[in-house]
């Protein structure tokens, strides 16, 4: 763990005396990090060095020491691959809508709950709207073929305005609409009980004060409630805009078909495909990493800009 | 004035109202339409279209053929030992490290902290992960399953906020009277903070018990070790009951081809019946930590 320098030597050697007196006296903690210490670095900085391979035509037999290194050749290959390449803009379609729906949603949920006074009526929708946060990505995805297949609930519907039946999840155009909307099912009462919450902790004196100076239902909410809600959906979208590159690959893989590739395709889902299904693990791990570094530049860029613009940041 | 205004407001109350109701019931509907199709009678399901009220006749044709499924019992027993070993092993060694982080004595703590928490923003990848799992010969275990997630960073940090907010007082007079770490942790800061604890229980086990994505990765070879979401999986997503249709004409016998190809729809029904009652069932216990949860993610450090 720690790494001795020339230059520091004096300074080291206290650092060690002092690390040395500190096991002493907790020899405990010690031993109780230990697995822990191990854990983070077999599972998770090992790994990382494994990222050499994505410099390497690795071939299992040779090992990581021994298969030749290429350079940037898989990068290359992935970016001036268009079926490739193509996976680069469905990523950022596919997270910018995302973002434009699910963000706010769970905001004007909780906005709108907390204006109803009936107690059981708000509590009936709360139980409800949280349940499908429980079901299985699986379960969720089977429904959502289940209902848009051509003899499915949403055709049936559509039907009646007109439209011809189809397998919905078979057609290009309707595929992101349906990845969103139940992403949108599945994760906006869930998303609303952060809000709801800091809400019900505003001090009613505010809003007391409010009424006495004339203010209507919607100045209270501009003046009142959207600001004691603003410093966490600052920090609810650093954590979005932070997690855009890694979330989605499961969903993804369990909906698209070859058919839709050529929209639905993301980057991780395309790791996926060829990383392990095809075995192609050098180029696998190239996307990967790829995907990595970006998603680490769009979290520093979010943060920076979050702690430039409302003083609020995650570090 | 007045009265405009609240003309207005009633205005909007009657949208509200009408609005979260509407919203209350595309949350239900889905798995309403799922229970009742479950016990439908095939050739009617077939035939209906629109949204199901209420069951079509009556079968109980769908389950027994679910329950006759030796994968479907599999599945159930292999997700059970996920949960409740991973769940186990996973609350356990997220409880040490939160404890470890959280004194202040100890010199490590800060130069562990980022290396910890810079793991939940870089990572190996998939490939990596998967080279590893294979070099550690995981590959095709149960442990494959529990080892390489047996510590969320996320959890850690969270619990060790919950833990940090137990008085320093009560560990102190433990240790006065000669407790050690392990007993303090276990006996002065579980206690109080049990309630933090199974908020990350809950996380843990509801996310073992809807994972797939880890077992389709690492268990390729061993469908006698696959959890019940992978069979899942096979049944809605890959559309496979044919395996169950074939069975139940096998155990029916003279049972028309027809009449099987129909029933399929409802096994599927059935068997997200079986897959989420369990889930359903917990559902309104865990629902009073629903707040304390996610609140304590929302803590910044």
């Amino acid at each position: 763990m720690t790494i001795p320098s020339i230059r520091h030597a004096s300074h080291e050697q206290s650092f060690a005396v002092r690390l040395k007196k500190n096991y002493q006296r907790h020899k405990a903690l010690y031993w109780i990090a230990l697995p822990i210490i191990a854990y983070y670095l077999i599972f998770k900085y090992l790994p990382m060095f494994g990222i050499i391979i994505a410099f390497q035509d690795y071939r299992p037999g040779k090992g990581f020491l021994h298969s030749d290194f290429v350079g940037f050749k898989n990068f290359v290959e992935f970016l001036t691959n268009p079926t490739a390449s193509r996976t680069i803009f469905n990523t950022l379609r596919l997270n910018f809508y995302s973002l434009l729906v699910e963000f706010p949603a769970p905001i004007i949920l909780a906005l709108l709950l907390n204006e109803i006074r009936c107690a059981p009526f708000k509590k009936a929708v709360q139980t409800f709207s949280y349940m499908p946060h429980f079901i299985s990505l699986v379960v969720v995805c089977g429904l959502l073929k289940d209902f848009s297949s051509s003899i499915g609930v949403f055709n049936d519907i559509a039907v009646l305005f007109g439209f011809e039946r189809q397998s919905m999840l078979g057609n290009v155009d309707l595929y992101l609409p349906l990845y969103i909307g139940s992403s949108l099912w599945q994760g906006v009462g869930w998303g609303s009980i952060l809000y709801l919450a800091t809400l019900s902790s505003t001090d009613p004196n505010l809003y007391e004060a409010a009424v006495i100076d004339g203010a209507g239902r919607w100045k209270q909410m501009v003046h009142i409630t959207l600001p004691t809600i603003i410093p966490i959906m600052v920090l609810q979208l650093i954590m979005r805009i932070g997690s855009m590159m890694s979330t989605g690959a499961e969903k993804t893989i369990l909906l698209y078909s070859p058919l839709i590739y050529e929209k639905a395709d993301i980057i991780s889902s395309f790791v996926y495909r060829r990383g392990l299904q095809e075995m192609d693990f050098s180029f696998g791990a190239a996307v990967g990493l790829f995907n990595s570094v970006i998603n680490l530049i769009l979290l520093v860029t979010a943060n920076w800009f979050a702690r430039k613009i409302s003083g609020e940041s995650m570090w | 004035m007045v009265g405009k205004k609240s003309t207005l407001n009633w205005v909007f109350d009657i949208f509200n109202y009408l609005f979260l109701t509407l919203l209350a019931i595309v949350c239900l509907y889905p798995m309403l339409h799922v229970a009742f199709g479950s016990i439908s009678n095939p050739t009617l399901l077939t035939k209906h279209t629109g949204i199901l009220l209420h069951p079509l006749g009556f079968t109980s044709r769908g389950y027994e053929i679910v329950f006759r499924n030796p994968n479907i019992w599999s599945g159930y027993g292999n997700t059970l030992f996920y949960v409740i070993v991973g769940t186990v092993a996973r609350t356990i060694i997220t409880m040490l490290g939160a404890y470890v982080m959280m004194q202040k004595d100890f010199m490590l703590r800060k130069i562990l902290m980022f290396l910890f928490v810079f793991t939940m923003y870089f990572s190996g990848g998939m490939i990596p992960d998967y080279l590893l799992v294979t070099k550690l010969h995981l590959l095709n275990t149960r442990w494959a399953l529990i080892i390489p997630t047996l510590i969320s960073t996320w959890n850690m940090i969270i619990l060790k906020t919950a833990f940090s907010q137990v008085p320093v007082s009560l560990s102190e007079s433990a240790r006065l009277d000669g407790a050690g770490d392990l007993t303090v942790l276990f006996q002065i800061i579980l206690p109080a903070a049990k309630a933090s604890v199974a908020v990350i229980i809950m996380y843990y086990a509801v996310g073992e018990w809807n994972s797939w994505f880890s077992a389709a990765i690492y268990l390729p070879g061993r469908r006698d070790l696959y959890p019940l979401q992978l069979f899942l999986r096979e049944i809605l997503i890959s559309n496979s009951t044919s395996g169950n249709a074939a069975e139940a004409a096998g155990g029916a016998g003279s049972s028309p081809d027809a009449i099987e190809a129909l029933i399929e729809d409802v096994v599927r029904y059935c068997t997200i019946c079986v897959a989420t009652i369990p889930i359903l069932c917990i559902y309104p216990f865990v629902q009073k930590y629903f707040v304390k949860g996610v609140m304590m993610g929302s803590v910044k450090e």
